[in-house]
């Protein structure tokens, strides 16, 4: 799968905002398709958000985070140009990575 | 105590100073806490995440709608005004599986994460913080008209 990421990460001089949009099913694995069907789960299960060498926030998810995951958070510093970098690991062992410059 | 067990209970801001410091491969550092994922009760969660003594605070806050439509997209933003925040997890207590997600908080990184979660029913949601001093937590009951316990 592709799973295209969107990334914005926005400085306002002291601090820079990030907003992330994923890509990503997020079955829980309760879930039962239209000819009734269990769908397996499917689920992001770790994320790590890179400043340069500096891991500005990571995370650990269960599948109830909403499918398609959204995440924002400040971090202090960060300066227009520099980039910043969203990966993520899931249950299936799937994996996406993608930057984004700081604006 | 295994590696493995100290990863998961306070060795995040260790894991990233290591994965920062390039002695860790990203693959290493993606613990997941599996057992703490699946377990069902706010009181077990807490208690297998070291927090069994927490306490609640007014500075640990959540903010939700008070009644959202739609369960399986509802925007929470979950934050703590006690200094040395290291981590933020999130609790629903009427989910199937009550953890919903955890956050480790560097240094330098605001102590407020927003994102989206399922919920299946109304109930509350709890943030759970551990500072250098202990676990805190606040919590705010929203209504769900329409389950996001299927999606």
């Amino acid at each position: 799968m592709a799973y295209p990421m969107k990334i914005r990460a926005n400085s306002d001089g002291t601090e820079t905002e990030v907003k992330i949009l994923m890509s990503h099913p997020m079955e829980t694995g309760r879930r039962k398709d239209e000819d009734g069907n269990p769908v397996p789960a499917h689920f992001i299960r770790n994320i790590t958000v890179t400043h340069g060498d500096v891991v500005v926030l990571s995370a650990q998810w269960g599948p109830a985070i909403s499918a398609n995951p959204f995440l924002s958070f400040r971090f202090r510093g960060g300066v227009p140009g520099e980039m910043v970098k969203v990966a993520w690991r899931d249950n299936l062992g799937d994996t996406k990575s993608q930057e984004a410059m700081i604006a | 105590m295994e590696r493995r067990d100290f990863l998961r209970q306070g060795g995040g801001s260790l894991a990233a100073a290591l994965l920062g410091a390039g002695w860790l491969t990203p693959a290493q550092a993606a613990e997941w806490n599996r057992v703490a994922f699946e377990a069902k009760g706010v009181d077990v969660v807490f208690r297998l995440l070291g927090a069994g003594d927490a306490t609640a605070s007014g500075d640990v806050y959540v903010t939700a709608p008070e009644i959202a439509e739609n369960g399986a997209v509802v925007p929470v933003t979950v934050g703590s005004r006690l200094p040395g925040t290291q981590s933020i997890a999130i609790l629903i207590e009427k989910n199937p599986n009550t953890l919903t997600a955890m956050f480790d908080i560097p240094q330098g990184t605001a102590p407020e994460v927003h994102t989206r979660v399922k919920m299946a029913e109304t109930c509350r949601l709890y943030a759970l913080v551990r500072t250098e001093n202990g676990f805190h937590f606040g919590a705010k009951e929203i209504k769900i008209t329409l389950g996001g316990c299927g999606g």
